[in-house]
């Protein structure tokens, strides 16, 4: 055995390895695929041998022939093997090699799943680093559910190293099995407050791919959001919030409000242009969806469209471009903007990218008014003759018809300067978009009346020149306006000028050499033309000359007849016929033409692209219910006639049955008369069709205007569109001169009053009249037709499954399968192992059955009351916390705090803290002058959910079911007295205060204390100052020019029976100890009497609680903790305590920041952590009515002085 | 989301690719050929944006890339990434590559795909933006590498030993094995053949951070 191996290793020295691989085929160049199948030979001999070294060495080359487009998957079974090797070196090769080739459908994916959970939980970082990385490429449902909890446990692994690619990882895991994001979610948040920036931002990174497709669901983060985007430095994270803020506001317009302070700073203070530009685009975002409400961010969108500018102006061509996207999101908005810089997007039309010209047109498209139209399409028609590459051009093309089209031809104010243009472009040559043109051309021409006749002219002439257009079939796509031009003269042929001539041209031999679909039009269309020809000579009492253009239809028509095409040939042979028939009625001189051009009678209605599928289903109409029961399954086929028969018959009896009175009868054909009038696809009869064509009553309504013939029409030769550019300004000016002249009269009329007025006054749209009065008949919907928008959404959209209420709180049946391993001890393994997938089976059933349990309605209840709540703590966050630059940075940044205080508190924070009031006496009239209370009332709400939620997460499987009743009976169903973690500073008959002290996150070291600030007298405070006199230990964190005496500024005032919060920054350094200090309030009191100074003393009191933040524990880490026996004990008895376990510690929990590890019957292990990271553990247990606490922490004189502090606490229960 | 990261020459001859996404061998093929088409004929002084993104995904998708030398490096993107993001993303990459390769060039990343790969993966996982501070990512690596290297030298030794006890006595033993060691432990095989000065520039950026 050892001499074999020795062996392998002596042949592996003399292996090609990677390199040599890659030299042998570049010294292959003419033969490659033949050495290449040789190599692959060689490995496919090498992975045979037992030596895993040889083995990695060629899995790695396989990996490089991957990359050169070699199937790889036949040895999928072999890299598994080189993935399980216990070398890194190896393990390397092997996962790199699956996460270039595994995928889901792999088969042998499945026999990984025990490996990569050895590897994850591998004492080598580097193991699991690398187990991570291959997973993420190729994770399937499969092992995203096996190994979710693994994963999960990594996410608070020690290394951060660790830890980081864990978090990421979770969005793949989220993909593949959308069940784990609700159990992993609360972990997932936490890390986006971990202490390590590359964690952080990966929590951030996955939490921003999630919100993205549901954003909804994540609205509730949006505070923790804000405040780390006040608070990181790091712009890779601002980059991710910024751009996750922009995807949230247009749920919540208010969040915008309160973003777009601390963007504008953003955007002047950053200097990395990245960060600018995407402020900038969240500020767009933020100004869309504000657009309606707040018309005074002006300043904003000016800054924006500024700044961009700059970007546009810039050399660098990145830059360039992206001011171009985004400015033409301000475009859709704010249109009026980005109008004054025309010329510099212009200018971008002639830039040597192609990128940016294509990004200069979009912005085109949002710029154009009635004013500019025919200038900027002039330019854009320039631009496509120069144009060298067909796709540009292409994008020129559909370009110009999106704005000439949009808005329903809002800004066109000459239609035949349209039709030209749409003439000028069939010459294009090599246009994919032929359709796009012929598509145009009908629309205007069945919509707007008015322009029939000079568009059936200028189709004429199309017909006439179609050999220019169709001299080549390869570039067929623009003989797709020969289809439009061919159906335009038919349809309109009344309108022709020289029919005869149409029709001839129509007739040439050389069109049967365009596609089938344009002959049979062409076919068709004919007919249309012979009739209404046919008329003219009947009228005009020109026989023969009725009978000529007869026979030159039989003569020419068979050439269609032989048609390949079926369509072409059946309807050519179909009129064929038919005309043959009229000429023998014209022989016998019977008068046709009425009668045929009856067959083409009746206006057609512009329908609306989507109007069949907004057709709403009538009441009662139930489109899935069966007509005739189906035939069920085990009925014999013998039978199956029988029953339908037998129901047939049923039916027939059943109509004849009731018996109608007249009276109803008439009724209901009343009302059916009724709907068929409003529905538009039912085909009406009309009396007669001749009378109809001649007056239809349709067209009656319609105002035709006279086409105002100052411009010659008879257009000799295709016409050009730049005539009626200068035609157009020549109208203009007349207008504008007439308009002068009037106005002068005004103006002598009203003096001085209108001067400013006018001598701003610019042309605007309203202005310019059209040059034909143009009747644009919009589409045709259904009436009634539903708005709903929703055919655009992808049934099969993967993102769907992750759509997720994250508030709800866990439910028992949401855990991430465990995997346990086999204890040889115990008898009932076998079971044990059964037991994730007997759960997996059971998770819906069990849900199901739960619902239609009596429970239901509670259930229901409970998840009313999440709702609300989650929609008012936002609420609350978004009303009613003072303005961000205010108190979201004076909780990180003191120094900060004052200076904005300074600057602006004073001012702004006012208003807009008034104009929050307002929305809230709206909202809320009796909370009205005492919102802190709301605010407790919420803070109350929030940490009872927190606790149910802990106590529900961690339990074990094999106590389920003790646990479910406990959670059934008592738990969920008994109230929790309110709970205010807010006590009272200091009070007088002016101010009231009221605090709460809360640990900081990120330093170690810090506290914050919101003060909440209650005006109870009738009149105004201000320069509200607070000062404290430090300790050694304990100290006021103030600006940094300020001296230890100063008092820090409240960054607010307080009208009378309001109240707001403040926060103040603490830096402690010892925290084993409670602590006083003693300090002042001094304010102004302003009433109508004058201004008084006021002081108010009070004492501070950081109990050893506030030191601590609810920091979530799971049990194993926890037994991992008190194993460790680094921890001193101390313990406490109350006794005479009454009221039940559950409140007991939703008390502790609330009061003294901690959080329930695991609960069993009347015992509970609960655990914390201090700002600087000492642990601290807690046994509970509860006695007939005494309650023992046992402590364990880190440090004793902590633990002594948190027991005595909690002594307190139960002793008031 | 990162969709694909792909490295090829100006030929077009792939030297990385990363799908985040499975795609049959053929289709990548053809997703690298095509990004190497849209890509090759646009000018030096262009912008590195390219809404091409009809081959992965949908119209939601970007092609960012830049040009080093003889090399594209191409991040194919969807619109939850900042574009100027990840142009910083490849400057950092390649910046990184500059420093474990020590001057890279072409030639190695030709010999040491796997190298790159794992570099690749301490930046990107998944399709996410791992690190993105060079530093970080250059610890990392190196502690890695020290990890392989000491397994190396075990396993290698452990068999060279052997080696040299069956091949006692035959003639030119000691210089073969020694030669086997070089071939063991050399990451730095291609250093050799040298084809003109193609090593890539890494010229300073308006820096991100």
């Amino acid at each position: 055995m050892a001499l074999k191996m020795v062996k392998g290793s002596i042949d592996r020295m003399f292996d090609k390895n990677l390199q040599d691989l890659v030299r042998g085929i570049r010294n292959h160049k003419e033969d490659e695929a033949k050495y290449i199948s040789q190599c692959i030979d060689e490995i496919k001999q090498e992975l045979k041998q037992d030596n895993i070294a040889v083995k990695a060495n060629a899995v790695c080359k396989l990996t490089y022939l991957q990359m050169l487009g070699y199937d790889i998957s036949w040895a999928a079974f072999n890299i598994i093997e080189v993935m399980s090797a216990s070398k890194f070196t190896f393990k390397r090769v092997g996962y790199l090699a699956a996460s270039q080739c595994f995928h889901e459908g792999t088969d042998v994916i499945m026999l990984t799943t025990n490996q990569i959970r050895k590897d994850l939980s591998s004492p080598n970082q580097y193991d699991t680093g690398v187990a991570l990385t291959g997973l993420s490429c190729f994770v399937t449902p499969d092992l995203a559910r096996d190994l979710a909890n693994d994963i999960m446990t990594l996410m608070s692994h020690t290394k951060p190293y660790i830890r980081k690619k864990a978090v990421l990882i979770m969005y793949k895991v989220f993909l593949k099995y959308p069940e784990s994001l609700r159990p992993a979610f609360p972990r997932l948040k936490e890390k986006l407050e971990d202490p390590d920036p590359g964690v952080q931002s990966a929590a951030v990174n996955v939490i921003c791919e999630l919100a993205r497709r549901n954003p909804k669901n994540y609205l509730s983060l949006a505070p923790l959001f804000f405040k780390l985007m006040t608070s990181s430095t790091n712009n890779w994270v601002l980059i991710k919030i910024i751009k996750l803020f922009g995807a949230l506001t247009p749920l919540e317009p208010r969040l915008g409000k309160k973003l777009i302070e601390p963007l504008t700073n953003l955007i002047h203070s950053t200097s990395a242009m990245s960060l600018l530009y995407e402020c900038v685009n969240t500020v767009i975002a933020v100004l869309i969806s504000l657009s309606s409400g707040m018309p005074n961010h002006s300043a904003s969108i000016q800054l924006c469209v500024q700044k961009l500018r700059i970007l546009i102006e810039d050399s660098d061509q990145n830059l360039k471009y992206l001011g171009l996207l985004a400015m033409s999101k301000i475009l859709k908005t704010h249109p009026k903007s980005v109008q004054s810089h025309k010329d510099l997007i212009l200018q971008c039309l002639d830039d040597k990218d192609e990128s940016i010209r294509l990004r200069a047109l979009d912005l085109l498209y949002g710029m154009v008014s009635k004013k500019n139209l025919m200038e900027i399409v002039k330019k854009l028609m320039i631009h496509v003759d120069k144009a060298e590459g067909t796709t540009y051009r292409d994008e020129l093309l559909t370009k110009i018809i999106d704005i000439c089209s949009q808005a329903n031809y809002q800004y066109i104010t000459n239609f035949e300067w349209y039709i030209s243009i749409l003439v000028e472009l069939t010459r294009l040559e090599g246009t994919r978009h032929g359709h796009l043109i012929a598509a145009q051309m009908l629309d205007v021409a069945i919509r707007v009346k008015a322009i029939r006749k000079f568009a059936v002219s200028q189709m004429a002439m199309l017909l006439d020149n179609a050999h220019l257009i169709a001299s080549n079939t390869q570039r067929n796509g623009i003989c797709e306006v020969l289809y439009a031009a061919a159906w335009i003269c038919g349809e309109f042929s009344e309108h022709l000028q020289e029919p005869h001539q149409t029709l001839e041209a129509m007739l040439r031999p050389k069109v049967t050499t365009l596609p089938g679909h344009i002959q049979a039009v062409y076919v068709q269309n004919m007919v249309k033309l012979y009739a209404s020809i046919l008329q003219q000579k009947e009228q005009s009492e020109e026989k023969e000359g009725a009978q000529e253009i007869t026979q030159m239809m039989i003569d020419r028509l068979p050439q269609f007849v032989q048609s390949a095409d079926l369509e072409v040939q059946e309807r050519a042979s179909c009129i064929l016929q038919l005309i043959k028939y009229i000429q023998k009625l014209q022989t016998k001189e019977v008068p046709v033409a009425e009668e045929v051009i009856a067959l083409f009678a009746g206006e057609l209605n512009p329908v609306a692209p989507k109007a069949q599928k907004k057709v709403p289903v009538p009441e009662g109409l139930d489109l899935d219910a069966w007509i005739n029961e189906p035939p069920s399954d085990s009925d014999s086929e013998d039978e199956k006639p029988k029953t339908i028969f037998h129901d047939e018959e049923q039916r027939h009896s059943k109509h004849r049955q009731p018996e109608i009175d007249e009276e109803e009868l008439a009724r209901r054909r009343e009302a059916r008369k009724q709907e068929q009038a409003n529905n538009p696809f039912y085909i009406k009869s009309s009396p007669s069709p001749q009378k109809r064509y001649q007056d239809t009553p349709g067209v009656e309504h319609i105002p035709v205007v006279q086409i105002d013939l100052s411009v010659p029409l008879k257009v000799p030769g295709i016409p050009m569109s730049d005539q009626y550019v200068k035609l157009e300004e020549e109208r203009r000016h007349k207008q504008k001169l007439e308009k002068d002249k009037k106005k002068k009269k005004q103006k002598k009329e009203k003096k001085g009053k209108h001067r400013r007025h006018n001598s701003l006054h610019t042309e605007s749209d309203e202005d310019i009249a059209p040059a034909q009065q143009v009747d644009i008949i919009t589409e045709e919907m259904p009436e009634n037709a539903l708005p709903s928008d929703e055919d655009d959404k992808d049934p099969n959209d993967p993102y769907k499954a992750l759509d997720i209420d994250l508030d709800k709180p866990l439910a028992d049946s949401e855990k991430l399968p465990v995997q346990r391993h086999r204890n040889a001890e115990t008898p009932k393994s076998p079971e044990k192992e059964e037991i994730p997938v007997i759960e997996k089976k059971s998770k819906k059933p069990k849900k199901k059955e739960k619902k239609h349990k009596e429970k239901e309605r509670e259930k229901e209840k409970k998840k009313e009351k999440g709702k609300d709540k989650k929609g008012e703590d936002l609420d609350f966050w978004l009303s009613t916390a003072p303005p961000p630059a205010s108190t979201a940075q004076s909780s990180m940044e003191p120094s900060v705090n004052t200076v904005m205080a300074v600057a602006e508190g004073y001012e702004e924070p006012k208003k807009e803290e008034r104009e929050d009031e307002d929305e809230d006496e709206e909202k809320f009239p009796e909370e009205k002058s005492s919102k802190h209370k709301k605010k407790k009332h919420k803070k109350e709400k929030e940490e009872k959910s927190k606790d149910k939620k802990k106590s529900k997460k961690k339990k074990h499987p094999s106590e389920d079911e003790q646990v479910e009743t406990i959670q059934n009976g008592t738990l969920d169903d008994e109230p929790l007295p309110p709970m205010s973690s807010y006590c009272l500073l200091a009070e007088n008959s002016f101010i009231k205060m009221t605090y709460d002290i809360q640990g900081n996150l990120q330093k170690d070291s810090q506290v914050t204390v919101s003060v909440i600030f209650e005006n109870k007298s009738g009149s105004f405070l201000k320069s509200m100052e607070l000062n404290v006199l430090d300790s050694l230990n304990t100290k006021m964190a103030r600006p940094e020019d300020a001296s230890v005496h100063d008092g820090v500024p409240v960054p607010f005032q307080l009208p009378p029976g309001i109240s707001n919060e403040a926060q103040f920054v603490f830096t402690v350094q010892s925290i084993i100890m409670a602590q006083k200090l003693k300090g002042t309030l001094s304010f102004i009191v302003k009433n109508d009497e004058g201004s008084t100074h006021e002081k108010l003393d009070f004492k501070l009191h950081f109990s050893c609680t506030s030191y601590l933040i609810t920091t979530p524990c799971y049990s194993d880490a926890f037994a991992k903790l008190l194993e460790s026996g680094e921890l001193s004990m101390n313990s406490i008895k109350v006794d005479g305590i009454s009221i039940s376990f559950q409140h007991l510690l939703a008390k502790i929990c609330f009061h003294h920041h901690f959080s329930v590890v695991e609960r069993v019957d009347s015992c509970a292990s609960m655990y914390s952590r201090s700002i600087q990271g000492h642990h601290v553990c807690l046994l509970v247990k509860k006695g007939e009515n005494s309650v023992s606490v046992d402590g364990k922490c880190s440090d004793s004189t902590l633990l002594s002085n948190l027991l005595d502090e909690m002594r307190e606490t139960l002793a008031k229960c | 989301m990162i969709k694909a990261i792909l490295i090829f020459n100006n030929h077009g001859k792939p030297r990385l690719s990363k799908f985040y996404q499975p795609y049959s061998e053929d289709t990548q093929q053809q997703i690298i050929r095509e990004t190497f088409h849209l890509v090759s004929k646009r000018d030096e002084n262009v912008c590195n944006f390219l809404e091409g993104g009809l081959l992965i995904g949908g119209s939601d998708n970007k092609l960012i890339y830049r040009h080093y030398a003889t090399l594209y490096f191409v991040f194919c993107v969807d619109s939850s990434e900042s574009e100027l993001g990840i142009l910083d993303l490849i400057q950092v990459f390649v910046e990184t590559l500059d420093k474990c390769f020590e001057n890279v060039c072409e030639l190695d990343l030709i010999f040491h795909v796997d190298k790159v790969h794992n570099i690749l993966a301490e930046m990107v996982m998944g399709g996410m933006v791992l690190e993105t501070n060079m530093n970080e990512i250059v610890t990392q690596i190196d502690a890695q590498n020290k990890l392989e290297k000491s397994e190396l030298d075990i396993f290698f030794f452990f068999f060279f030993f052997i080696y040299l006890y069956i091949q006692a006595g035959l003639a030119g033993a000691p210089a073969r094995a020694v030669s086997a060691v070089k071939n063991m432990n050399l990451p730095e095989i291609p250093r050799n053949i040298n084809i003109g000065d193609i090593s890539i520039k890494v010229p300073n950026l308006p820096s991100f951070k």
